[in-house]
């Protein structure tokens, strides 16, 4: 007969060793596949493959695009955020379905929404275009379509932050004198930077990541409108397997990078939630 | 990344705090009563990097990166179909080189590729293309009745506005394991075929025009047999890739199929270059005549002031040094010369036109609009 002890701890192993292959075939093999295939002919060609003139554009523009559509959707995260955590309003539910609105999308009709509005066919197009400004087609459009598709990742974080808080800091801070600014940088800020930090490194992971909606939008002109995963598209497509695997690892790279940063606001946050007892704020307050 | 040592959690002070650089309100309001408060930690530097690294990383980047276009260089932008993407790059660096060292100037050609039909929808969604290569004159006639360029585009350039031509042929694994001979062995049970969407592939409407071109020169065919014929075909099709490149890219790579309805030109370059050894050519009794088509975007050009460098850049693909460039990339030239330098690649068949077809707009009504033969036998 075997024990409960023993039963326990055979489940447990097999639990665990389900989970850790599970992972291993589904996450960790694919990696492995493409930094072996990004090398697989040679350092002299994977170098050559990332410093190509259209790589490097493709880099440069998601970088260019991320940078500016992870800050635009920090402000505006925060800015909904707070309103639907710290105020009641008509339309509150409403706001808080838009929100999840770009989540509930297929990314290529978020996409084809930039097409209708700003296409040359479009509402806006041909006004814009006598205007001499281009939206779909060029950055702008890809950077419409970014913002678009990141939105909710801040807010999302930061609702059930800021709700759980309540009002009651700020409104002691202001009955105090604080200013507004104050009030936000000495009180809110504080207390959710972590999930306001966690929420911009998901929303900057999927800005470098996405494809349908802003393959909608690109043009796929090369070295001009061509993100890094749609240069990787375009590479495979060619047979240039090995340049699609050396570009895909850069992608990689970026996603160990924002793993790295997501984990390391975990623990910090982790450690403020927990703190050492040292000074207690509410005893050293007159 | 290290982690700071942490801020103290209070502090008192009456002097402004070193994080006030924060905000400039700060300043005027110093009459405020000062009320102490958590010292918020996001002024460590760390997390303020972790927001920004992107811009960081971007301007790094940029930096190091060829800088933008100069002064008194032109552009053109070609957008063209699926696997012309490799034709191209050779072109424009031929083109560009003759340009350079007859007039000095320097022209800088972007390249934008997508099934044929897609990129004609880009174009008219205002993808401003200074010149358009597409798979069929259809596409480009879809873009003059929307008035981007003359209606008789097709007269303006010789021989239809294609300067080279090409055919639909049967790739299939070495050996032929399955004897696919004709087109009638395409619809045996069990023979797997792979071929792209006419909705929206140039090369797919190609592909399906010679099929029902085959089913209509049979002894006592007809619509019906013709429509039933395609039907019985397309019900062994295993993969409909949106492009001619990924239809390729199902059957070379992912091994999926026995037969591929392909471009001479991607049969070609998938036999001699991609699994070399590894596939066959078969060339059916019947074919047609594939004539991909050229034209300057009047409308947008006429804006960015590029007519006659994308005149000079179309005129240059009916030259010799690019009919011998269009050879190489295994199209079909148009020159006699460089057609007769190469006539072991291409092999006479017998070829079925578009015209003989009644032309573009009959064969769109009749076979791939909405509601028209292709969605017939498919949406069933």
């Amino acid at each position: 007969m075997i024990g409960p002890d023993r039963r326990y701890r055979i489940a447990r192993s097999a639990l665990i060793l389900g989970a850790l292959s599970v992972a291993g075939l589904f996450l960790v093999l694919p990696l492995l596949i493409v930094l072996s295939g990004a090398i697989a002919k040679g350092w002299s060609l994977y170098l050559a493959s990332i410093s190509e003139p259209d790589a490097l554009a493709a880099l440069r523009l998601t970088l260019t695009v991320t940078a500016i559509a992870v800050p635009l959707n920090l402000v505006f995260g925060v800015v909904a955020a707070w309103c639907i955590a710290k105020f009641e309003f008509p339309g509150r539910s409403a706001l808080i379905t838009l929100i999840d609105l770009p989540l509930a999308v297929s990314p290529v009709i978020s996409g084809l929404i930039y097409v209708l509005l700003f296409g040359a066919q479009g509402l806006l197009g041909p006004w814009l275009g006598e205007a001499g400004f281009r939206v779909i087609f060029a950055v702008p459009g890809i950077v419409l379509a970014t913002i678009f598709v990141t939105f909710p990742f801040v807010a999302r974080e930061l609702i059930p932050v800021m709700q759980a808080q309540g009002r009651d800091h700020e409104e002691a801070a202001l009955s105090l004198g604080a200013s507004g600014w104050q009030t936000f940088w000495r009180v809110t800020l504080p207390n959710i930077k972590w999930g306001l930090l966690y929420g911009v490194i998901l929303c900057n992971a999927r800005a470098m990541g996405e494809f349908g909606a802003v393959s909608v939008v690109s043009g796929h002109i090369r070295g001009k409108t061509n993100t890094l995963p749609l240069h990787v598209e375009i590479l495979y497509n060619e047979y240039q397997h090995t340049a699609a695997f050396a570009v895909a690892s850069l992608l990689v790279l970026l996603a160990l990078l924002t793993l790295v940063a997501k984990t390391w606001v975990e623990a910090r946050a982790h450690r403020d939630r927990h703190p050492d007892p040292i000074v207690q704020p509410d005893e050293e307050l007159p | 990344m290290p982690s700071q040592p942490r801020a103290p959690l209070l502090r008192m002070s009456k002097a402004a705090m070193p994080h006030d650089c924060n905000h400039a309100h700060q300043g005027s309001r110093a009459v405020t009563p000062r009320i102490d408060m958590p010292r918020p930690e996001f002024t460590s530097r760390t997390p303020v990097l972790l927001v920004l690294w992107p811009l960081l990383a971007a301007i790094a980047v940029s930096s190091c990166a060829p800088s933008t276009p100069v002064a008194g260089q032109v552009e053109l932008l070609n957008v063209s179909y699926d696997p012309t993407r490799a034709l191209y790059e050779d072109i424009n660096q031929a083109f560009a080189a003759d340009i350079r060292s007859r007039s000095g100037v320097e022209v800088v050609i972007s390249q934008s590729h997508g099934g044929s039909a897609k990129q004609a929808r880009s174009v008219l969604d205002g993808l401003e293309a200074d010149v358009v290569t597409l798979a069929l004159g259809h596409d480009i006639d879809a873009l003059a009745a929307n008035q981007l360029l003359a209606a008789d585009w097709q007269t303006r350039l010789p021989h239809n506005s294609a300067p080279y031509t090409s055919t639909v042929v049967f790739l299939v694994r070495k050996g032929n394991p399955q004897r696919i001979q004709d087109w009638p062995d395409l619809v045996r049970a069990g023979v797997g075929v792979v071929t792209p969407n006419p909705k929206t592939s140039g090369g797919a409407r190609w592909n399906y025009l010679a099929a029902w071109s085959y089913a209509m020169r049979q002894p006592g065919a007809d619509e019906t047999r013709a429509l039933a014929f395609v039907a019985a075909l397309f019900a062994n099709v295993r993969v409909l890739d949106s492009g001619a490149r990924g239809a390729t890219t199902t059957f070379v790579e992912r091994g999926i199929g026995d037969v591929l309805l392909a471009w001479e030109s991607e049969a070609l370059l998938a036999r001699d270059e991609l699994g070399a050894g590894a596939f066959d050519i078969v060339m059916p009794s019947l074919s047609i005549l594939a004539e991909p088509t050229v034209a300057v975007v009047d409308r947008v050009s006429a804006r960015h002031g590029t007519e006659a460098m994308a005149r000079q850049y179309l005129e240059f693909l009916y030259t010799p040094a690019a009919q011998e460039i269009i050879a190489r990339h295994h199209y079909r030239p148009r020159d006699p010369q460089v057609a007769a330098r190469h006539a072991g690649q291409f092999p006479e068949l017998q070829l079925v036109s578009i015209a003989d077809l009644g032309g573009w707009e009959a064969a769109h009504r009749a076979h791939f609009a909405d509601g028209a033969s292709f969605d017939r036998i498919y949406l069933k």
